[in-house]
């Protein structure tokens, strides 16, 4: 077997794994090699036509490979090597990995390595919905993939489950291209997607959201999907019986919560979060094995691919900084999730310069008071008019002390 | 359209294979009708996969026998089919005193039945096998084994296929004939004919329905040959757990009880399934696998209970399967199988009420079968049988990096991976979508390859095999199924294409 040796190596080349490359390139790192396991960079951009993204970033509203394609542009004029078409067979804590490329397998040492792997969607068997299994039972993001690139008009009559934005989005798509789309449930008592999807993709197109309800048996005794049960839930996300109703569908889309894909993480013994689901990392994007940095969702699960790019292009530099013999880790802050916080990324601060921390509300509030302590003092408050569990908040907290080791609290008040 | 055979099998489940590549070792003319789309489809694709000992089964029972002498031989016929199999053993638990009796039942059973290398253990002795398994004492049956159960049932069919036994899928038998010269004509939905000398009935869920169209409700002594569907549902859990259970583990059972208990059970390739529950369900739906959420409920608490490191995100998905049962639901237990010439019907074979150990036993029954074959006519071995298939067993992530490498430098699609979660290649893909059956359904390609039975579920596997069969088969929107015939998967193109 072929054995190569590199400085860094980024797994993944969505927009994750593009901008940490970029970023780590521009802060010195040479010999970085990109491991992409589809055919072209992107990743999951690819598939996303629509518009929106890099209002952030970019002030501007690029479609999915528009924005993708800013960086891969970037990429190329830095000479930053690609491997496609390769998987990432598995990964040890040594950093020593087996990739799959174009009929060989080799083996790979690095330096460091910048974990960009994405998600992927929670599926029917995940959520386990009861009933037949027939065809037309989707999740949202392969309908996308299906739809925009492959051409295939998945179903004409159209339910969706989930709130959560692929199938919002598909919502729209799916009508736009002539499918009814009878109504989106969402077992939670608010969406889980953005408020600006639900406007622009739902209300626009007079497509109901119906809250509190979810599907309790899929009919399809012949082959194909002929209809869904759905129910109003109680607080307890128990179907409320007598409000069952069947609505007749060949579709089901499935929206229903996406998973950081941390296999190889936790093949290199990287330690996980609960609730994130995934890697626990300081404020480089280093986890708790030296070298090993992750950013993008597989780190924890964004909403804005602006966001994406701005955390990757921070675990670049810190693997840059690692490569190089310069990483500048101090004593340890924990950060934590007070009331109201569901998580915090990162989960410790071992730097302490120009920190930023990411973090989702438990429940939707409005006028409400972000606040930030420290042991306890606080240090920082912020009003908001409006917090949202679809909606990630970041606050930038600047330097920190680094002598006070006091942990760092969250709380929404 | 007129088809002469001598010997006709209806049903392409795991029985009917297993006497197709039995009989294909002889110069025979021999079909197999299955109304599905693929061969195993209904109760031998949708089960636990255990290969079981033979200590469970009355002594003189047909279920003894043969589960017993079919154990024995699986391991000639896995090597030769390269059929993954694991001799995990297991462990038949006593809680406490009173369970005590059950182990000493099932011992002597076991030994009156033949089972080898039966003992009784300890709770020391069991820690040994399986650490922190609760229990006085267990009775240790090292036979026991896990396989895939639609591996098996899929390679027996296509070597059965390659030394020239005529499969005919999406084949519905709808009515059967006897004629005066003792030959028997089958019609079938799709308004062919099929004649031959030798009919053998082992179409499971349907075994009842297919011998009451020869009039044949009783068998020989007269018991009913009623089918009564009995609902077993599962929970597949994700790989993340593979390795906390070493070997197989099962409550004392008692006497009623319609299954084995739910339990969990390893698979081959290294998920756990929870279950099977036991519900009878309506007869004239014997094939209605759907899953409810009260027993997937039960599921959950009971593999929770078995295994506490389980969390929500472990349950990767869920299924059915029908045991296809002779005991009515107010009688419980089981029957034990029907294996007969109907009297009577001369060339008519029933084989009836194959429910558990129906894996276990296929190829002794095969044998019993093929004997009674050949009193009705001569058989002549093939000089040119093909008893192996070629490749390996298991898949191609699973081989030494050595072998992948060798494997690579002659075929460059293993190099290509297709299903990230399960690491499935181009090449088994391929292979996979070119079955010597002609079943292409995205089941079929599952059952083969194993694309799309990860944690994923098929999310990203899916488009990429949609574009290979696309790309490399021809396929329109309208051709890819699901599963069945009419489980059409896309409505055309989106847009029209240049």
């Amino acid at each position: 077997m072929r054995h190569e040796r590199h400085n860094l190596v980024v797994i993944g080349g969505g927009p994750a794994g593009l901008a940490a490359a970029v970023a780590a390139r521009e802060a010195g790192c040479s010999d970085i090699l990109l491991i992409e396991r589809d055919r072209i960079l992107g990743g999951i951009l690819n598939q996303c036509i629509h518009d929106g993204f890099g209002l952030h970033a970019f002030k501007e509203a690029l479609s999915g490979p528009e924005y993708a394609d800013r960086f891969i542009q970037k990429l190329r004029a830095l000479n930053i090597p690609v491997m496609e078409k390769t998987i990432v067979l598995n990964l040890s804590k040594d950093k020593v990995m087996r990739i799959s490329h174009e009929g060989e397998i080799k083996e790979i040492e690095a330096k460091a390595v910048v974990l960009a792997m994405g998600c992927r969607e929670r599926t029917r068997g995940a959520i386990s919905i009861p009933g037949h299994r027939p065809a037309g039972v989707y999740t949202a993001g392969t309908v996308q993939n299906l739809v925009n690139l492959e051409n295939i008009m998945p179903g004409k009559t159209v339910c969706i489950l989930g709130s959560g934005d692929i199938g919002l989005i598909m919502a729209r798509r799916l009508t736009l291209e002539g499918a009814k789309v009878e109504a989106v449930f969402e077992v939670l008592p608010y969406s889980s997607g953005l408020q600006r999807n639900i406007r622009q993709c739902l209300d626009d197109y007079g497509i109901p959201l119906c809250l509190s309800t979810t599907v309790i048996d899929i009919n399809g005794p012949n082959g194909r999907l002929e209809g869904v049960t759905v129910a109003q839930v109680d607080e307890k996300r128990r179907p409320i019986s007598g409000t069952e109703r069947n609505v007749p569908c060949d579709t089901l889309l499935l929206s229903v919560g996406l998973i950081p894909e941390n296999e190889l993480s936790r093949e290199a013994e990287v330690s996980i979060d609960m609730i994130t689901q995934g890697a626990v990392v300081d404020d480089s994007c280093m986890t708790n094995i030296p070298g090993i940095f992750a950013c993008g969702n597989v780190l924890h699960v964004h909403d804005l691919v602006d966001f994406v790019s701005m955390e990757a292009t921070k675990a670049g530099t810190s693997a840059a900084k690692y490569v190089a013999g310069r990483d500048g880790a101090s004593d340890c802050i924990q950060v934590k999730p007070g009331r109201g916080v569901r998580y915090v990324v990162p989960q410790k601060i071992t730097h302490g310069k120009n920190v930023s921390i990411a973090f989702r509300v438990a429940a939707p509030s409005c006028e409400s008071v972000i606040q930030i302590k420290r042991g306890t003092e606080i240090i920082k408050e912020e009003k908001y008019s409006r917090l949202h569990p679809a909606e990630m908040v970041w606050v930038d907290l600047g330097d920190l002390d680094m002598s006070n080791t006091d942990d760092l609290e969250v709380s929404v008040k | 359209m007129n088809k002469f055979y001598d010997v006709i099998i209806i049903g392409g489940g795991i029985i009917g294979n297993a006497i197709a590549r039995e009989l294909s070792r002889f110069q025979l003319k021999t079909a197999v009708l299955e109304k599905e789309p693929d061969v195993g489809m209904e109760t031998s694709c949708r089960n636990s996969g255990v290969l079981h000992s033979g200590i469970n089964y009355k002594a003189g029972t047909l279920r003894a026998k043969l589960a017993v002498r079919g154990n024995a031989m699986m391991d000639q016929l896995c090597s030769d089919l390269k059929v993954k199999i694991k001799r995990i053993g297991k462990l038949t638990v006593a809680l406490d005193n009173d369970e005590m009796s059950g182990i000493d039942r099932l011992m002597a059973q076991g030994k009156e039945n033949g089972v080898p290398g039966l003992r009784v253990l300890n709770n020391a002795e069991m820690q040994e096998i399986q650490p922190g398994v609760d229990g006085i004492a267990a009775i240790w049956s090292p036979s026991s084994a896990i396989i895939s159960p639609y591996g098996l049932t899929i390679a027996l069919a296509e070597n059965a296929c390659t030394n020239s036994v005529e499969f005919f899928l999406n084949t519905n038998v709808t009515s059967i004939e006897k004629t005066d010269d003792n030959k028997f004509i089958i019609t079938t939905s799709d308004k062919n004919i099929y004649k031959t000398t030798v009919l053998i009935n082992s179409a499971g869920l349907g075994s009842g329905k297919i011998s009451g169209m020869l009039g044949v409700t009783k068998s020989n002594s007269g018991e009913s040959l009623k089918i009564w569907p009995c609902r077993g549902e599962y929970y597949v859990l994700d790989k993340r757990l593979e390795g906390s259970l070493k070997t197989l583990i099962y409550p004392v059972p008692g006497a009623k009880d319609a299954g084995l208990g739910i339990h969990l059970t390893p698979t081959v390739d290294g998920n756990i399934l929870i279950g099977p529950s036991a519900n009878y369900i309506l007869e004239e739906m014997p094939e209605d696998y759907k899953v409810t959420s009260s027993v997937l409920e039960d599921l959950r608490r009971e593999g929770q209970k078995l295994l506490p490191d389980i969390k929500m995100s472990d349950f990767i998905r869920n299924f059915a399967g029908n045991r296809p049962k002779r005991t009515p639901p107010e009688v419980g237990g089981n029957g034990d199988f029907i294996i007969e010439e109907a009297d009577g019907v001369k060339g008519f074979i029933n084989i009836v009420g194959i429910e558990s150990p129906g894996l276990t036993s296929a190829p002794a029954i095969a044998e019993m079968i093929c004997k009674m074959v050949s009193e009705k006519m001569p058989l002549d071995e093939k000089e040119n049988f093909v008893s192996q298939r070629p490749g390996f067993a298991g898949h191609f992530c699973d081989l030494p990096p050595e072998e992948q490498e060798i494997l690579i430098k002659e075929a460059p699609d293993y190099g290509e991976i297709i299903c990230r979660c399960e690491k499935i290649t181009k090449k088994e893909i391929r292979d996979a979508i070119e079955n010597n059956l002609g079943a292409r359904s995205l089941v079929s390609i599952k059952y083969r390859a194993r694309s799309g039975m990860g944690r994923c579920q098929g999310g990203f596997c899916t488009p990429r095999i949609v574009r290979i069969l696309r790309d490399e088969y021809g396929y329109k929107p309208e051709d890819y199924m699901l599963r069945e015939a009419k489980s059409n998967l896309f409505f055309g193109n989106v847009r029209e294409s240049e």
